[in-house]
């Protein structure tokens, strides 16, 4: 029986959960002895003139080594926009000079002996800053009154897509029109964002940081510095966390190699919470506008979908989020016509980037809250207006209206599958009885059915890098070109190879993050890694047992073509001579049994389900229980069923955070009301239900493992399905939308008005 | 989220602790738990220049019934009164509320003194002990005095307690079979309450209405002219000043108000009636 689609338990574990991985705080290595600790004096102003920053005290506080900021700083270009749709002006200077534009924005650095000296110190730096208005909101900065970059003329960063068209629902029964946000979220990873570099000797720098791609941050942070590559070495420890927040290198890691060689001793920088909390990229942040229009036996025939996209002050991945979106935006639905526009703005708050699911949950929510408005509008039974516009199943690729490629798709057995498993029938007959009772609590009864794009990178030249090595011990090594950061990677990788190979999972150690030992890789994001990373590793596994029938045909005198792997003694044996073989550590004693290899997948792949959600709304309080959450999340051929479950329940988690509880907030000045953990409601144990589970593999063939992401899937679609099942349970007495998080006091608020306008 | 530099002077009697804050002043505040404490000074919202860690001195934590009352040693941390038994039978409102406070973590190290004297207006034993009434039994230089809890609490992080003395004892009614109850709001189980009440013996007490705990007298007053628990609980915020924040503005936190003490005396009355 294969290895792979059982349940082998994580072999990072015993680490992880006994003394504890190595993050980039833990590290003991010569190259970082003396290392001196950096804190950043960040802007308490969202928008404003820098008039004066006064280091003098500072520099005089005890075990300062040295402070720096702008006048310090003149060896460097500006941080570029880096997109080539976003106008040039819109660039980052390393220290704010002239204009901070955001509460967090980088001032003034210090460099202490030890780390909390650096706090005492920062507090000793003086600035004076000339406030502006504050740019907050993505209708604000549409104003173009104050703008964030005067000399770009404007705070729209990019423009997708035209207005949508006078007649777009001409013909339409019933048209719906609804402002539904996707509010601003924070990544939280557990382990903030660390840096430490170490210049050598031969001029070349050692980077320690904690991101998802070694080999992109190293790109990005070579480039930002003026370095040639090849004096970039960039080592990524274990890694806490990321959702997304930690693809590519932030500013802050590139100029940890800056003062490291500005000071000429190694320098580290461990983020607080708080600090992370405004420093670290955002995610989400779009103000939506969703249109539906169709006929009263519910069929749509026109969607339409504006978006803006709030960008944070200076760009990183925000205008790019809303191109997937808009690519998304058809979802699983046959609708005849799909209009989508976009604009992503600057405003004065941190920059948005990618988070788990990268701008397809946007697109997911804004279609599933239509579909729900809509139901509601005609009277019919939400399942029953999805199940009327799905598209049927294909197994043939599909091209939807915004041009994405679908590979296959069983979205009505998704759904009908949820339902079944919920008891979608008695679920409404309970919902109607506590309705005509008048209870307290009500029942919420929320769905949603989704695709996406999963290794979205494919066919950019992406592609995965992996290499295998046998050992004469008995043991191999795998490299790869994934980071992970909690997904489970050493397993699931060694799993991969040991099928092919014979070889156990506990002798096969991965490696990655290290870009002198492995110099190209795509890192893991955008739920890639296992239909690109995982099937190079697949690749390499074959290759390298190709490899070993040559070399075994010369020594058993065979031809390779009789020569046939024998798991048990992860051996090469003839065809129908049991025990006349040898083993592939014994080739590797002769010469290094090693291959290296790059996958290239097809294209893309469009992982799809279905979830309901089940709350109870205490109707006379506002606040929300989640009671059920049932999903089926296809992603094609599950390798190990435990890491594939694993992250449902923390995609899922994640969205029930954001459809009930997660914002972060500014006050109208632009100043963080999230600062802290007390402040930032992240989702815990106690507010979730045990999660149930449906299982459905619709293999693609887009890679020889027949797998599809699975990274981001939960979080697509539990968010929507938890708001509708939210603003369901208050539905009879008059609510249509609520937006998220949906607070108790949001909840209460919608029912008190829905009431007074009933009575008018 | 480093504290500013300070001293940590570690007492071993009560007296060793009132001589540090003598010396010490407004420099000094006592480390008990540090639940509260830890986090402001990590936020460097406070700095205070010594630290009296007050935690190693010994007989600091017990729960005992003295006559009519029972007596809670200030040191005495918040899962050791989730537990024991003597709270359990005799004022069972504390130990219930002390099962509500943040998660276990906070639970097994935060104290009740360290917690009345923190005055906090969303805290969970302050609200609990307000409406049981009592004393806080309080010791400085001069040794020791009695202060009633309805005199205790001023307002937001400021209380009746001198610069140079010590909360050694809280002192409260045994309630024995008299119905009860703690209604906490929260949109999470470790957060703290946005609004609650407790409700013991025909009295009322809320959290987060004002700039200190404080009793919902329009809703006591009523009860005791005989109202019904709705009329009574309707009458809950009269008086109180609620702030607005993020999870709740005025008008929410008045309406949580009046449903949690409508809830919290249902629920008192029928534990009551149970218990009868």
């Amino acid at each position: 029986m294969s290895i792979l689609g059982t349940r082998v338990v994580r072999t990072e574990d015993p680490l992880f959960l006994t003394r504890g991985a190595t993050y980039t705080d833990d590290l003991v290595d010569d190259r970082l002895t003396g290392a001196l600790h950096a804190t950043f004096i960040r802007s308490q102003v969202a928008h404003g003139r820098v008039l004066s920053v006064d280091t003098s005290a500072a520099r005089e506080a005890p075990g300062v080594v040295a402070v720096y900021s702008a006048e310090d700083c003149t060896d460097l270009d500006p941080i570029p926009a880096g997109l080539p749709m976003v106008p040039a002006a819109m660039s980052r200077p390393w220290f704010a000079s002239e204009t901070v534009r955001f509460v967090g924005d980088i001032i003034a650095v210090v460099l202490t002996e030890e780390r909390y000296q650096g706090e005492d110190a920062a507090e000793m730096v003086s600035v004076d800053i000339d406030t502006l208005p504050a740019v907050v909101t993505t209708a604000d900065a549409l104003k173009d009154e104050t703008l964030l970059f005067p000399e770009a003329g404007t705070n729209v960063m990019a423009a997708f897509g035209e207005p949508e068209p006078a007649d777009f629902f001409a013909g339409c029964e019933v048209v719906v029109r609804q402002a539904v946000v996707n509010q601003r979220v924070a990544p939280v990873p557990l382990e903030t964002r660390a840096a430490a570099a170490a210049w050598g000797e031969d001029g070349r720098v050692t980077i320690f940081c904690s991101n998802q791609g070694a080999q992109q941050a190293k790109a990005q942070i070579a480039g930002w510095l003026g370095l040639d590559p090849a004096l970039v070495h960039l080592v990524t420890p274990d890694v806490g966390g990321g959702f997304g927040a930690k693809i590519g290198a932030d500013p802050e890691f590139a100029m940890v190699a800056w003062l490291a060689q500005k000071a000429g001793r190694p320098v580290k920088w461990v983020e607080n919470r708080s600090e992370n909390l405004v420093g670290m990229l955002h995610g989400r942040g779009q103000d939506q506008v969703v249109a539906i229009g169709g006929s009263r036996d519910g069929t749509v025939e026109a969607y339409s979908l504006l978006v803006d996209q709030d960008c944070g002050a200076y760009p990183r991945f925000g205008p790019v989020l809303p191109t997937l979106t808009m690519l998304m935006a058809p979802a699983v639905y046959a609708f005849p016509k799909v209009h989508a526009q976009a604009r992503a703005l600057a405003t004065n708050t941190t920059s948005i980037g990618a988070y788990r699911g990268a701008g397809r949950p946007e697109a997911t929510a804004a279609v599933e809250r239509a579909l729900d408005l809509f139901a509601a509008e005609i009277g019919m039974d939400p399942a029953e207006v999805r199940r009327k516009n799905l598209l049927p199943d294909f197994h043939e690729p599909h091209t939807t209206a915004m041009g994405a490629v679908y590979d296959s798709g069983e979205y009505v057995a998704a759904l009908d599958k949820v339902l079944d498993a919920a008891g979608y029938q008695e679920l409404r007959a309970e919902q109607a009885r506590r309705r005509e009772n008048g209870d307290v609590k009500q029942l919420g009864i929320g769905m949603s059915v989704y695709v996406e794009i999963t290794g979205a990178d494919t066919g950019l030249g992406a592609g995965e890098s992996a290499e295998m090595e046998v050992h004469p011990d008995g043991t191999a090594t795998v490299l790869t070109g994934t980071s992970p950061h909690g997904q489970g990677h050493a397993t699931a990788w060694a799993m991969i190879a040991s099928e092919q190979t014979g070889i156990p999972v506990d002798k096969i150690t991965v490696i990655h993050g290290d870009t002198d030992r492995i110099p190209r890789g795509g890192g893991t994001m955008g739920s890639r890694s296992l239909q690109q990373g995982g099937a190079a590793v697949h690749q390499a596994a074959t290759e390298l047992v190709e490899l070993a029938k040559q070399r075994a045909a010369e020594q058993l005198e065979a031809d390779p073509a009789d020569l046939e792997i024998d798991l048990s003694s992860a051996g090469l044996s003839v065809r129908g001579t049991p025990g006349a073989g040898i083993t592939l550590a014994q080739l590797a004693e002769k010469e290094p049994l090693l291959v290296q290899t790059r996958f290239e997948a097809g294209g893309p792949t469009f992982p799809f389900g279905a979830h309901l959600v089940v709350v109870e709304v205490d109707t006379e309080s506002g606040k929300t229980e989640v009671q059920r959450v049932v999903t089926v999340d296809d992603a094609g051929t599950i390798v190990n069923p435990l890491l594939a479950e694993g992250q449902r329940h923390g995609g899922i988690a994640q969205g029930v955070a954001q459809a009930l509880l997660e914002e972060v907030l500014y006050d109208a000045d632009g100043n963080p009301q999230t600062s802290t953990l007390a402040d930032y409601p992240f989702v815990s144990a106690t507010e979730l239900p045990s999660f149930e589970l449906v299982d459905m593999a619709t293999p693609t063939p887009m890679n020889p493992l027949g797998a599809k992401g699975i990274g981001e899937a939960g979080t697509i679609g539990s968010t929507p399905a938890v708001h509708n099942a939210v603003i369901d349970a208050v539905a009879h007495l008059g609510v249509r939308h609520i937006d998220m998080p949906t607070t108790p006091m949001k909840v209460w608020r919608a029912i008190q008005q829905a009431q007074q306008e009933g009575t008018h | 989220m480093i504290p500013g530099p300070f001293e940590l002077v570690r007492a071993t009697s009560v007296e060793d602790a009132i001589a540090a804050l003598v010396e010490h002043g407004d420099d000094a505040k006592i480390l008990a738990g540090g639940h509260s404490l830890l986090p402001l000074m990590k936020l460097r919202l406070a700095m205070p220049a010594y630290l009296v860690d007050i935690s190693g001195i010994p007989g600091m934590s017990y729960v005992r019934v003295d006559g009519d009352e029972v007596a809670i040693g200030a040191g005495t941390r918040h899962h050791e009164l989730e537990k024991d038994a003597v709270a359990a039978a005799e004022v069972p409102l504390l130990p219930y509320t002390a099962s509500q406070v943040g998660d276990p973590q906070v639970r097994h190290r935060g104290t009740i003194g360290g917690t009345v004297a923190h005055s906090d207006p969303a805290s969970d034993l302050p609200t609990a002990l307000l409406a049981l009434g009592g004393d806080v039994v309080v010791q400085g230089p001069e040794g020791r005095r009695t202060i009633p809890l309805t005199e205790f609490w001023l307002g937001f992080f400021e209380t009746a307690l001198a610069e140079d003395e010590l909360i050694v004892e809280i002192r409260v009614p045994r309630t024995g079979s008299a119905g009860w109850a703690y209604e906490k709001f929260t949109r999470r189980a470790n957060d703290w309450p946005i609004v609650a009440a407790a409700a013991v013996d025909g009295r009322v007490a809320l959290a987060n209405m004002a700039g200190s705990v404080v009793r919902a007298t329009a809703t006591e007053e009523a009860l005791a002219r005989g109202a019904s628990i709705a009329e009574a609980a309707a009458l809950a915020d009269e008086g109180t000043s609620p702030g607005a924040d993020m999870h709740a503005d005025q008008e929410y936190r008045r309406h949580l108000a009046r449903l949690l003490t409508r809830r919290a005396l249902e629920r008192a009355a029928g534990a009551a009636s149970a218990a009868a």
